[in-house]
Formats: structure tokens, sequence, C-alpha cells
């Protein structure tokens, strides 16, 4: 700050409280609505205290799901939510890191045409070749299970030029005297590059666990039976239509829990994923 | 840029880049090919037969108003979420840039919402602004507003776009806080010294020097708008009421699995596809060359 005025600083923390009050009001309400019973939400207006239906809310979506919409229990799909985030982000970063490494660190005759088909990859998001892609997972009778939820969301064209970049930056010196020293391609990536990549991969990690915790539109088209859906679809199946018929509290309770896992990732490593987020956005 | 130092072998490159390879030729490349397909393709009632019809799909699409509609839609969707994410987030951003106390705290309780699903959000949203029994329709109603975004379109179009927004401006906020980090404080200094106050400082030493931070977010956002935010909208309007909310992801979702139109939707996807390399290719062009004044 080059000068002290008073009334701009009272301004900037005005503005500052206005808008993390008005981010932070959606999340109150549902933690709210969490814990209270149908009554009394629909009873208009809801309270905006927390009410004594903590237990029994949570505890019946942990367990039994909803009456009216999906009856599956949120423990199995928090699960699923969770094997995908995690699948997806280790797998990413497993097959990103091992072909950045063939890039960079080998000349062979296709590898500018390698090099632009990842690329390519980002221009072909999901959502441009639902159908096609659908097919091919049925045809490989993936549909309903871990591998179909994952292996098609594992190609990463951002994750292989992060690595791609950062490997860039490695000093010469290093694999000269890896080599000098007797070491095999395998032996300097796993004693060298591994070792130094790793604020990289954890910053990786973090956006890519909020990135496979998140995804909607693949799941929703390959998960036919509740038990393999992630929490992101169940909730949706919830909601049966029309403010009357649907069980808010439970729906809120469920929105609860499918919100904490990334936010918590978020919040406790907020280095690494203000250092994922900005470096694999270059 | 090249490695000077490299490695010899001739499998073990090959064998690297494989895993990565087969995924994008299984889940990437031959989807891609067959939605290119489809899209000259007429399938019959059952899906039984199909054949080649030339561009026919496209012809049709380009004589469907619904198809204009949803293009209309989608710009406006799209522009507002863009502007209205980056101009909320440029404010808090600059705030928090001034702030010394509380700082670390305020970034804290703006960036959560980046983690929230975009499914999720719709859905608190859609809670909060429920027509019956939502806090914020209760809110409007004392005000005399009438609030339904189940009947009308505007509504629905405000809801969703309130809800893009909310989940971007935690990932805005962070871009534009690092570009306000990283211009040097000798500027604002200087021009201080100079009688230049906040306001005049602003406008011609900050927005200008984040020019290329705002241009790379516009492009960012105008993707997000396109393809992430089906989430919200799915598990909201759904697209409707009457096609206010159907923006080109949805439609090309709705017409190929709920209406089963597979060359009507494999055409639009082909058309999305067109989008996105144009887009793709815009940030990379400039984006790498900087927008400077």
């Amino acid at each position: 700050m080059v000068e002290n005025r008073p009334f701009l600083t009272f301004v900037a923390h005005a503005v500052l409280i206005a808008g993390v009050v008005v981010v932070a009001f959606p999340l109150w309400v549902t933690f709210v609505a969490s814990t209270l019973t149908y009554e009394q939400i629909a009873n208009v207006p809801m309270p905006l205290w927390p009410g004594d239906q903590f237990l029994a809310n949570y505890g019946q979506v942990l367990t039994a799901g909803s009456t009216k919409g999906s009856a599956a229990p949120v423990s199995t799909m928090l699960f699923n939510s969770l094997v995908m985030a995690v699948v997806v982000a280790v797998g990413k970063i497993c097959i990103s890191i091992v072909s950045a490494f063939a890039v960079v660190y080998f000349r062979f005759p296709l590898r500018r045409f390698i090099f632009w088909m990842i690329f390519v990859t980002l221009m072909l998001p999901i959502e441009v070749r639902i159908i096609p892609t659908f097919k091919v997972a049925s045809d490989l009778g993936i549909l309903d299970s871990y591998l179909g939820l994952t292996l098609p969301l594992i190609a990463s064209a951002t994750a292989t030029f992060l690595f791609r970049q950062f490997f860039m930056t490695i000093p010469d010196e290093l694999a000269e005297a890896a080599r000098i020293d007797g070491a095999g391609p395998m032996r300097f990536f796993v004693d060298v590059v591994l070792p130094l990549s790793r604020t990289n991969v954890a910053a990786l990690f973090v956006i890519l666990f909020i990135f496979g915790w998140n995804q909607y539109l693949w799941p929703l088209l390959i998960t036919g039976q509740e038990s393999m859906y992630t929490v992101v679809i169940g909730i949706k199946r919830m909601i049966v239509g029309g403010d009357a018929a649907t069980e808010w509290q439970l729906v809120m309770a469920t929105a609860m829990l499918a919100l904490m896992p990334p936010a918590a990732v978020v919040i406790l490593m907020q280095k690494w994923f203000v250092k994922g987020l900005v470096e694999t956005e270059k | 840029m090249e490695k000077r130092v490299l490695f010899r072998s001739s499998w073990l490159p090959y064998l690297l880049v494989a895993p990565q390879v087969a995924v994008t030729v299984i889940f990437f490349f031959w989807p891609a090919s067959q939605a290119i397909y489809y899209a000259f393709q007429l399938q019959d009632a059952f899906g039984l037969e199909s054949r080649f019809v030339g561009l026919a799909n496209f012809q049709d699409l380009f004589h469907d108003d619904r198809y204009f509609e949803s293009f209309k839609t989608t710009a406006i969707f799209s522009g507002l979420v863009a502007c209205s994410g980056i101009g909320i987030s440029l404010v808090l951003a600059t705030m928090a840039d001034r702030v010394v106390r509380g700082a670390l705290a305020y970034k804290t309780l703006l960036i959560w919402p980046y983690a929230v699903a975009p499914a999720i959000a719709g859905v608190l949203w859609a809670f909060i602004f429920a027509p019956s029994i939502g806090i914020v329709t209760y809110a409007l109603q004392k005000l005399g507003i009438d609030w339904n975004w189940i009947i009308n379109g505007d509504q629905a179009m405000l809801l969703v776009v309130i809800a893009s927004v909310w989940k971007q401006i935690s990932y805005n906020f962070l871009f534009f806080l690092a570009g306000l980090q990283s211009i040097p404080k000798s500027l604002i200094e200087a021009a201080a010294i100079d009688g230049a106050g906040p306001f005049r400082r602003f406008w011609t030493i900050v927005f200008p020097l984040l020019s290329p931070t705002t241009f790379f977010l516009l492009v960012v956002n105008i993707v997000y708008a396109f393809f992430d935010t089906f989430g919200v909208i799915d598990a909201t309007t759904q697209g409707g009421p009457a096609q206010a909310t159907q923006i080109l992801v949805y439609k090309v979702y709705y017409d190929g699995v709920k209406a089963a139109d597979l060359g009507g939707s494999s055409a639009q996807s082909v058309i999305l596809m067109a989008i996105v390399i144009a887009l793709t290719a815009v940030q990379f062009r400039f984006v790498e060359r900087k927008v400077q004044y």
C-alpha cells in the first residue's frame, strides 16, 4: 500500500466481507436445511438457524438414501466418488509423467506426431463426443464399472504439458552426470526426475482430485445401477421434481457430504491448490 | 526448446507413451471420428440401418429455428457468465490486494466454491430460489417480485447464470490476485508521488497491466460457460422452460441421449468441435503473445 487512506481501507474490508457473505450464503442455507425436518423447510420462510435433525438426516442419507427418489445409501456413493477421484488423479499423473519424460528425453521418429496427438485432446471435451464415447465404453463392456468411470478420463494434455515444461527446466548437467555414472534412462527417471517433480505432482493431484470428484456428464451416462452412482449423480436422482415431492432436508445433507471433501482439500492444501491451478493453465 | 542431453533406446520411448496414446486413441480420436461419421448419416426409426446423406443433417440444423435459438441462448449465457464473473472477481481481487489485515482469511473464504461440482452449485441455488419454499423467493415476494423460474424463462436464465458465476468467481479471483501481486509496486508509488489518486492509478496503470490476465480469463470463462456448465443446467432447469436455457451442449445431450436423434446430435457435436478448436486456437495464439497496450 502506497498511502494511508482509512476510508478506502474501510471500503475494501466492507466489499470483501459482503463478497464472503454472498459466497457463503448458499452454503449456510444448505447446512441449516440439512438439520431441519421437512415440515420446517416447507413452512416458508424456513428458519436460518440450525435445527436438531442433524444426526437423523445425515444418518438416514448415509445408510438408507432418500425414500422418494434414489434409495441408494450415500455412503456407497461417497466411496464411488472417492475411488473415481483418486484413480483419475493418480492415473492422469502416472501416464502423463512417463509420456512427458519420453517426449523430452528421447528422440524417436513419431515424437512430434505423438506430442500433437496429445495436444489435440484439449479440443475434444467429453461434451462434444458423448454418444460415440458411450458406444466405445459399451462395446468394451465397461459400463457400470469403476474401470468405465475412470479410464476414459485418464488421458490428460494439460498434465503432460505441465510435466514437459517442468522437465525442460531440469539442468542438463544432471542427466549428463547420471549418464557418466552409468545410469540408464529409467534409473535417471526414478532417482532424479521423480524426486524433483514432487511439488508439481502434489499440486496437480489437488486439481485433478477435484476434477475427478466433480465429474458429472460421464458418470451420468455410464452408470445405470444405483450402486455405481457417484454422489454428484446421486443428488440429482434424489430430486424427483416439484418442491413438494422432494425431501429437501435429505438432498441438502447429501449436498453437504458431496461438497465437503473437495472443499476440505482446497482449504487444507491451499498452497498446492493455488500452485496447481495457476500452473496447469499456462 | 530442445534438450541437449538425451537418452537412446529404440523401444523405451514407445513403451512410455503407449498408455497415454492408447487412451487417447480409444476414447478421444475414435469417438470423435465416429461423431463426424454419424454426422453424415441418417438412421431409420429403429436404429437398424443408416445411410449416407451428405450434408442433410447440417442443412436440417441450419433450417431449424430452435438450433439458432440455442446459439443465441448460448451467446447470452456465456456473455453474462464471463462478464459478470470477471467483473465481480476483479473488484474483489483489487480489494483483497489492498488490505493487509485478514488477507489470507478473505482468500480462503473466497476460493472454496471452486471445489463445488457444477451440478451441486445448481442444486444449492435452485433450493434458495425454489418457487414455493425458497428463502430468497420469499424475500423477493416481500419486495413485490413474483419469482418462479420454473415457468419464467428470463428468471431461469438468471438462476443458471448466478449459479455458474458463483462457482467460477474463485478461479478468476485467484488469477487476478496473482496478476495484481506481480505489478511492480514502484510503478504505483511513482504515480502516487505524481499525484494520481487510487482510481486514476487503477485505470491508467493497474487495469492495462492486467489486460493479459483479463483476456486469458475471458477465453477460459467462455469455454467454461460453453461446456462445464452442463451440470448446472441439468441439475436445475434442464434446458427449460421452453428451451430458455438450452445451451448448445445441453441440446447435443438432449437430442442424442433423450431424443435419440443420432445424426442431428452428431452434426451438432461436429459444430461444437469447430467452436472448441477456434477457442483453443485464439487462446494459444493471443495468450502466448500477451495482450499489451
